[in-house]
Order: C-alpha cells, then structure tokens, then sequence
C-alpha cells in the first residue's frame, strides 16, 4: 500500500528530527547536580550562625524548588570547627575530593582566609556568607570571590561617623587580632572624617578576659565616648564589668553589632540600652523582610538573625548568577558577571556589589531593648567598602 | 597607679587565686592521695557552671541551685569514682592521662548535647548585685567580695576536716601509706571515693560561684585546668596549704601581670612554675 | 619459625606508599602524607616516651617552632631555599630542645611533665602574644621552598606528587636513623636509664648527657615534620604549639603501644583515621573518639600494637611470649 501520507507522517518526521536534535541540549538542560559546598563552623562557639546560616541558605533554595539558576542542588558540608590551622585540609575535602562547583564559606574570618587561598589556587567560585576580614574584598579579592556579609570596615566606619556628630574624642579598646584591629581602624577613620580624635587606642591579647586594668585607665581618661569590639563570652564579660565598675552611667559605650549579638542573656540587664551597628536589625520594616522572617519562623521554629539573611543573600546570589548562563557554570565568566551586576533583594534591603565583590549596603544603628537590637535608625545609606589593596 | 586602683586589683587578684584553690585543692587531694592525674578536672568545673546555668533557669534562685547543685556534684562525684576511676589506681600516670584526656572529649560532647554551645549568663542574686564606690569613677562588685568569702569559709571548713575530724587523719595518713592504712583495717576504697566525690564538688562548686562573673560558656574547663595543674605543681602535690599558697601567687602574679606587662601576662605564670621547679624540684610545700 | 613479619609487612607498607599516587586521589594523597609527617612526629616523641621513660607534654613546640622558622625565612611571595631552610629548621627546633632539655632534665615523674608543659607554653605565648609571627591570628607560607640542586629543578615542592615522595623519604630516613639509634650502644643506655636511672648511674654512666642527647634528637626529628607540615599545609598558627597538640601526640604514642617505633607510627595512623572517620559519621566525632580512647585505656594495655600478640595468645592458649 503505498504510504498515502497518512498526512502527518512527515509532520512526525520532522518531530523525530527535531526530538533528535533536541535532545543533546535537553541532556545539557537536564543538567547533573549543582554540587554547593557548605563550610562552616558546625561545632564549637560559631555553630549557631553556622546553622542559621545554613537554614537561611536551605531556606530560598527550597522557595526556588530546590533549584538554583535552574539547576538542582546537591550539598555538601563540612565542618570547619572555626579552625584555621585545619582550613585548609577542609577546604580540600570540599575541593578536591567532592569536587563541589562552588564553596559557600566560611563564618570564621581566620577560616575564611585560609579557604579563600585554596579558592584563588583552584578557581573555585566562592561566597563568603559572613566572615568580615576586609582583606577578602580588598588585598585578597579575586573573580572568583564573592561576599554577601559585610566587611569590618562598614559598621565600624558607620559607627565612627556617627560617634562623631555627637562627640569630639574617644577611647577605643579590642582584642590584639585582625578582627579587632580592622573594627578600631574603620571607627577612627570614620570618627576623624567627623571632627573626632581617638585620644588612646588600647588592646589586649586575644582571649584575655582580665579587663580591670583597662576600665581604670578609661576612668582616669575620662574620655567622651568609649569604642570597643568584643565577641562572645567576652563581649557579656566587658559589658557586665563595665556596668559593674560604674563607668556605664557617666561615659556612653559604642560597638559594632557582634558585641549584642547572641550575647544579650549572657549580658543581662548590664547590656540594656546599648547602641551598635550593623547591616541588619530587629525591626526592619519591609516587605522582603517580613515574608523571610515568616518563613523561615515557619520552616525552623526560630527566629532568623543577621546570620540567617546573610546565608539567604547568598543563595539569592548564586541563584541571580547562574540564571543568568542558564545553569551552565563553565561559562565562568559569564558567570562572574553576573554576579557582579546583581541587585539582591535582601531582607536587609536591597543592595549591590563592589568591583571587589561586597555589598554596599545600608548600616543601620540598634538599641539594645529587652532581647532584641532595636532598629533606632540608618546611620550610613549605601556604605561602599574601599576595598584597599584590590587589584580587579 | 592610684590607690584604689591598686586595691581593686589586690582584691581582684584574691579573688582568682582562692576561686583556683577550690579547683586546686580537689586536685591536688586527688592526686596526692590516689595518685591519680585527673586531665577532666577542669570539666567538673564547667559542669559546675552550666549547672548553675541551669538549675538558677529552673528554680529562679542562684542560692537554691547551689544547695541543690554541690550534693548532686558530690553523688555524681562518688558514681564516677566507683565506675571508672577505681580502675586507674593500678595504672601508670600516662594512661592515666590518656584515659582522663579521652574524658574530657566525651564530657565537652556531652555539654554541647545537652547544653549546646551558645555563650549563657547567670545573674548574682540581686541582693548581691550591688558595688561599693570607691573614689569618684569606680566602684567594686559586692558579688566579687561574696566569692572572696565564700572560698575563705570553704578553705576553713576544708582545713578543720582535714587536720581536726577522723576522715582528715585517714586523708592524711592514706597520702602517706596507702597499704598501711588498708592493713590496720580501713575501708581505703570508702576513703578514696569520699575524696575524689570532694574534689568533683570543690571544682563544681568554684564554677558555680564564678558562672555569674565569667559566664557560661564551652572550653571554660580548659581555661582552669593547666592554670590548676600549675597550682598543685608550685604548691607540691598532696599539700592543700601548697595549693592555697600557690594559687594565691598564681592570682597575684596574673592578675598584675596583665595590667603591667599585658603582652607577657600569658607567660608569668609558667616562668613561675619553671622557676619554682627548677628551685625545688618538688614543690614548695611538698610533703613526698 | 622465626619469618620476619616485621621487616616484610614494612616493606609492604612501603611499597603501598610509593604507589599510592597511582590511585589518582589527590585528596587522599594529602591526607595519607599528613599522616606520615604525623607519624614521624609520633616516633620523634616514642623515642623520649617509650624508650628514655620521659614523658614530655610539650612535644608540639619543637614541632611548631620548626613551622615558625620556614615561615619567617620566607618573607612575602619568594621561594627560599629547600636547602637553607630544612636543615635550619631541623636545626633551630634541636637547638630549642637541647635549650629546654638543660634546665627540665633536672625534673622527674609528674614534675617533668610539667615542666615540659612549662615551657611549651611559653614557646606558645611568645609566638601567641608578640608580633613575632603574626600573633594569634598565624601567618602564611605564601611559596613553597625551592629545592633547585646545581641549577636543575628536579625537585619542585609545587608538585603535590614530588612533595609526597619527599615526606615518604624524610619518613623512611627518620625511621631508620631512630632504628640505628635505638639499637646501638647508646640506645641501650637509653632504654638502661629508663629501668633503673640509679643503677645507671652507679655504673658510670653520665645519665644527664645521654637524656639530653635524646632530648635534643628528638626535638630535631619533631622539628623535621612541623617543616613538612608547613610545606604541606602552608599556614602556621601558634595553636601548633598548644598543650593539646602535645597532648595529642602524645596519645597517638600511648594508643600506639609504648615500646616500640612502629607503635608510635601505629598510633599516629589509629588517631588521625578515627578522626577522619568519625568525624564524616557525625559532628560529635569528639564523644566517640572518647569513647574509644576510654575503652583502649581499660581493655587494651600495652596499647593498638599489642592486639595481634594478644589476638594470637587468645586464639592459641597458653602465656603470650613475652
């Protein structure tokens, strides 16, 4: 019988045709796993910003069907016990060995550093969803790094700026590392810009805790204002012997916002009414904001903090970013741009990116009011990073 | 400095030093009696806190999770005496050692199970919450004066039972001659547990009382624990007035040490203790 | 009757080193490489511990001093010398070891393992508390040490696979210089003055010197692998130095079995895989970890080396030869 041409036939050849020809690009859409390496400090002091980190992360993720930039997501994680010395065999068990497509980490500055060397060696993509060190977005950036936290600079330059309307000189006093080291250097900067002058910069070797000598040098100073970064157990202990040697009743304290952060019961009533900043508060009002925190209340019967939005931003990224080459990450450069030109919605407010790849972001001041770090005010709109020493 | 600078100081360096004789003096009874090296020494004294943490979140009452908290420490002291420690008399101090170090993993794990990592405070019972001013900026913590004290009457009580009750004259004459004892018919191991149960709770104790001062918080225990090892060593092992005396130094030469010489305060105390040893390579007060 | 297990199963180890990178693991070749600098470092301190009776709980500074000298020899992005800089290590950390060994060799029993401690800790505060080495934030090896020999570069400690048959050899040689050590006259005194010190002495011998001697070798052996560590791993922190890095080492020697190199090295494998595994099982790797470690403290005397003695006494009946 001859093919009559049952009419569709070459319809359906055509189909063929076009199924055939389809299919390697469908094969290439159905993409393997986007394989996201996790490293945070999982144990130890640093696991509750590690977890909400890793929550906030989790949290868009699974709002985008568990994919990010079309592609569905695989993790990976590794505990980096806040470490440095081990950072490096870490970073290379994510690396190396299970061989992710790119690295979300570290919470820990000194880690960070050390991971932040392995990413540059290998040209592994990298989002730092919190470590501070101004040097990951400034002497150390690369193509290849991104950080959707904050650098030391930015809260610190915030507070010095607004220490400076209102006085004209200061006291400052941290922990003998980096951390410490870059807070203070931003709040003088910031401070000076203003009028101010830091009559004495103190510093005691980390973890020293034996703070008597230092409240007796500010008593007999006198100085109009006192600036201090202080972390953990130490930030309680500072708070509660200031309050307790009186000088919180004559000389007004400042910090940035790690000195209240998950520190506030430890501190108890010694840490009411104190003023941080930060790029993120208790109180923000919008609607970004409000549908995260509902969320991720809903998903882990917590409430987010600082850690958790920063750990979202850095989904929103990734996600911003390999959208845009269609889930093909070996078109890194494509990639990278991306990246780099991405408004993110965050719940702290929208922001944007440096060329050295940190946000610029609204600082806002806190008071301290019950558990919370009340929203007062912003302090510094669009707070660009210098990004010292980069060379992108 | 001014004068009341210096008396805060001296009154700071005080307070530290008896707060590690308690810690102290429990070791160096555990070891110069049993002749045991106890590395989880400085576990007890985080459990101590965390358990001032937590029973002052229960009870609301600092002064009631104290009563409740020492008698605990003492049973848990006995159980892990009878359990585990009996079984370390017969062994050489480097197994000890490896046992105890292994201890220490599984009592910090066991913390961060149950108590998590996070950073706690306790608050000092409100009547004790209050500062003498001294000069025009500065005032000093009642709450401080109270540990000050607090350790004094312990230290006291300690003594009497040491040199004054039956239980002290066994203590002592057990650090002299374990076997002796044993053969004139004393229950050695009933002696032994007391004092190990004693030990736990001096370090639990000393916790508790610090908890409102330095907060709660992971790795404390590993903060006292070399610092004490120090105290037994300088003091010689076995004798609780080495312990007070050294740690009393220990406190003094801390403290003033960070406020002159804060870059080299981390030092002080093991230049003394070379200094001491290589003196008296026994210990100032040692009794062996 | 008398098959040398022992020099065949060696010689099996080795030969499964040298062909490991074949295996193409480049993660694994990292971690099998820290494990043997670990294991010469477990050695270094078996040969105080195991054969000289001296316990030291301060091992780890002669290690991170090691770390600290090829850091500070290094400054900025420029290679130094291979050549200039191990032996300067090697040397710098037995200097220190003899240094620390004049004064706590005067010390005994607890009290010499308190010294040790002593001074370990001052060695930790000074790297720690001073600008020295960038205080306790650590400081970077930013190049590698360049082993170019007569102009030729035939080594290149860029090449993971070079620096892995590097280790393999400094492991190989420190084993075999400990094994002529011990077997010699000098370490029979050695292992005499950690029986019976007295009797020792009574007999003429200048214990002091020969303790010394052991003191300082094993200083320049624990400095040889803190170099390696440092090559490998390429940042330093003081936490190197800390007492728990000692104590740790220490453990891996006492797991391992005290009487005996091969023990120690056994010991460094046991501990580093424990943590390596447990740690992948689950966060609280730490609480299992002690658990074992209680558990071969009270069931498992004489420490992981002795199992097949007493595996083979269980099995066959009879009092275990030895």
């Amino acid at each position: 019988m001859k093919s009559h041409c049952f009419p569709g036939k070459k319809i359906v050849n055509h189909l063929v045709m076009a199924a055939l020809l389809a299919a390697p690009a469908l094969a290439a859409a159905q993409q393997a796993k986007l394989k996201v390496g996790l490293m945070m400090s999982y144990t130890g002091t640093f696991s509750g910003p590690s977890n909400a980190a890793t929550n906030g992360f989790k949290q868009f993720v699974n709002e985008n069907g568990g994919k990010l930039g079309g592609r569905e997501v695989e993790y990976f994680a590794v505990d980096d016990q806040a470490d440095p010395a081990k950072a490096t065999e870490n970073a290379n068990k994510l690396i190396k060995r299970d061989r992710v497509d790119v690295v979300v980490g570290a919470i820990h500055s000194g880690v960070a550093l050390a991971l932040a060397k392995v990413a540059r060696e290998t040209n592994t993509l990298m989002v730092v969803p919190n470590a501070a060190a101004d040097e990951l977005t400034g002497v150390l950036c690369a193509p290849n790094i991104f950080r959707v936290s904050f650098s030391s600079w930015q809260p610190a330059y915030a507070m010095g700026q607004h220490v400076g309307k209102k006085h004209k000189n200061a006291v400052t006093l941290t922990w003998k590392y980096a951390a410490g080291l870059q807070m203070v250097e931003g709040f003088k900067e910031g401070f000076e810009k203003k009028g101010g002058k830091v009559a004495k910069e103190m510093t005691l070797p980390f973890p020293n805790v034996e703070f008597q000598a230092f409240l007796t040098e500010i008593a007999s100073i006198k100085p109009e204002a006192v600036y201090v970064f202080f972390a953990g157990a130490g930030a309680a202990k500072f708070v509660r012997d200031y309050a307790a040697a009186g000088l919180n009743k004559s000389i007004p304290l400042y910090a940035p916002g790690f000195l209240t952060d998950g520190t506030l019961e430890a501190m108890g009533d010694a840490g009411q009414g104190l003023l941080t900043t930060l790029h993120y508060a208790d109180g923000i009002n919008n609607p970004k904001n409000a549908a995260f925190r509902l969320g991720y209340v809903k998903a882990y019967k917590a409430e987010p903090d600082v850690y958790a939005v920063q750990g979202y931003d850095a989904a929103q990224l990734l996600d911003a970013g390999i959208g845009a080459v269609k889930g093909d990450t070996a078109k890194r450069a494509d990639l990278v741009k991306a990246m780099e030109d991405a408004k993110i919605d965050s719940p702290r407010g929208a922001f944007t990116f440096t060329k050295a790849h940190n946000p610029i972001q609204d600082i806002y001041l806190r008071k301290v009011e019950g558990r919370e770090n009340r929203l007062v005010e912003v302090t510094s709109k669009a707070l660009a990073d210098p990004a010292r020493g980069c060379r992108m | 400095m001014d004068f009341y600078s210096f008396l805060i100081q001296v009154l700071n360096s005080i307070q530290y030093g008896l707060l590690l004789f308690l810690v102290a003096s429990g070791l160096t009874l555990v070891f110069g009696i049993m002749g045991i090296i106890n590395l989880a020494h400085g576990a007890f004294y985080m459990v101590g806190a965390y358990l001032a943490f937590g029973l002052t979140s229960l009870t609301g009452s600092f002064v009631l999770s104290i009563l409740l908290g020492i008698p605990l420490m003492l049973v848990i002291g006995a159980l892990l005496e009878w359990a585990l420690f009996s079984f370390l008399y017969e062994r050489d101090h480097l197994e000890q050692v490896l046992l105890t170090y292994g201890l220490i993993l599984i009592f910090e794990e066991l913390r961060s199970l149950i108590a998590g990592d996070d950073v706690h405070g306790v608050a000092a019972p409100g009547w004790l919450s209050a500062s003498i001013p001294l000069g025009d900026t500065m005032s000093y913590p009642v709450y401080r004066l109270v540990i000050s004290g607090a350790c004094i009457l312990l230290a006291a009580g300690l003594f009497f039972l040491i040199q004054k009750t039956r239980l002290g004259m066994l203590i002592r004459a057990g650090s002299h001659d374990r076997d002796m004892v044993q053969s004139l018919g004393f229950n050695i191991n009933l002696i032994y547990r007391t004092v190990f149960a004693l030990g736990v709770a001096l370090a639990a104790f000393a916790g508790m009382l610090a908890a409102p001062v330095s907060s709660v918080f992971p790795g404390m225990g590993g903060q006292v624990l070399i610092v004490s090892f120090v105290i037994v060593v300088i003091g010689g092992i076995g004798s609780v007035w080495g312990a007070l005396f050294a740690a009393l130094l220990v406190g003094f030469a801390d403290t003033f040490g960070k406020v002159f010489v804060p870059d080299f305060s981390g030092v002080i105390v093991y230049v003394l203790m070379a200094a001491v040893l290589l003196w008296r390579p026994e210990g100032i007060f040692s009794k062996k | 009757m008398n098959f040398p297990y022992s020099l065949w199963s060696k010689l099996i180890l080795l030969a499964a080193l040298l062909a490991f990178p074949a295996l193409d693991m480049p993660f694994y070749a990292e971690l099998v490489a820290k494990t043997l600098l670990f294991g010469l470092f477990a050695m270094s301190l078996g040969l105080l511990v195991g054969y000289t009776g001296l316990a030291s709980l301060g091992h780890a500074a002669y290690f991170g001093i090691a770390t600290y000298v090829v850091a500070l020899m290094t400054p900025g992005y420029e290679a130094a010398s291979f050549w200039l800089t191990f032996p300067a290590a090697v040397l710098i950390s037995a200097a220190s070891a003899l240094v620390v060994g004049l004064f706590v060799l005067r010390t005994k029993g607890i009290y010499f393992i308190m010294v040790t401690l002593a001074f370990a800790q001052m060695a930790f505060y000074l790297f720690h508390d001073t600008a020295l080495g960038g205080g306790s934030d650590g400081i970077y090896l930013n190049a590698r040490p360049d082993a170019t020999l007569f102009g030729s570069k035939l080594i290149d400690l860029d090449k993971p696979l070079h620096l892995y048959y590097l280790i393999v050899l400094v492991l190989v040689l420190g084993y075999l210089f400990l094994q002529r050590i011990l077997q010699s006259p000098f370490g029979r005194v050695l292992a005499g003055i950690k029986s019976n010190e007295h009797r020792m002495r009574s007999m003429g011998y200048p214990t002091f010197r020969y303790k010394l001697a052991a003191f300082t070798i094993a200083g320049g052996i624990a400095g040889a692998a803190g170099y390696l560590y440092a090559v490998l791993f390429g940042f330093i922190t003081p936490e190197l130095l800390s007492w728990h890095h000692s104590a740790d080492v220490l453990l891996m020697v006492i797991l391992g079995g005290m009487g005996s190199l091969g023990g120690a090295f056994a010991g460094a494998v046991a501990f580093i895989a424990m943590q390596e595994i447990f740690s992948s099982f689950t966060k609280h790797w730490q609480l299992v970890m002690g658990v074992v470690i209680v558990v071969v403290v009270l069931f498992l005397p004489g420490g992981l080396v002795a199992i097949p003695r007493r595996a083979r006494a269980a099995f066959f009946g009879g009092a275990s030869d030895e």
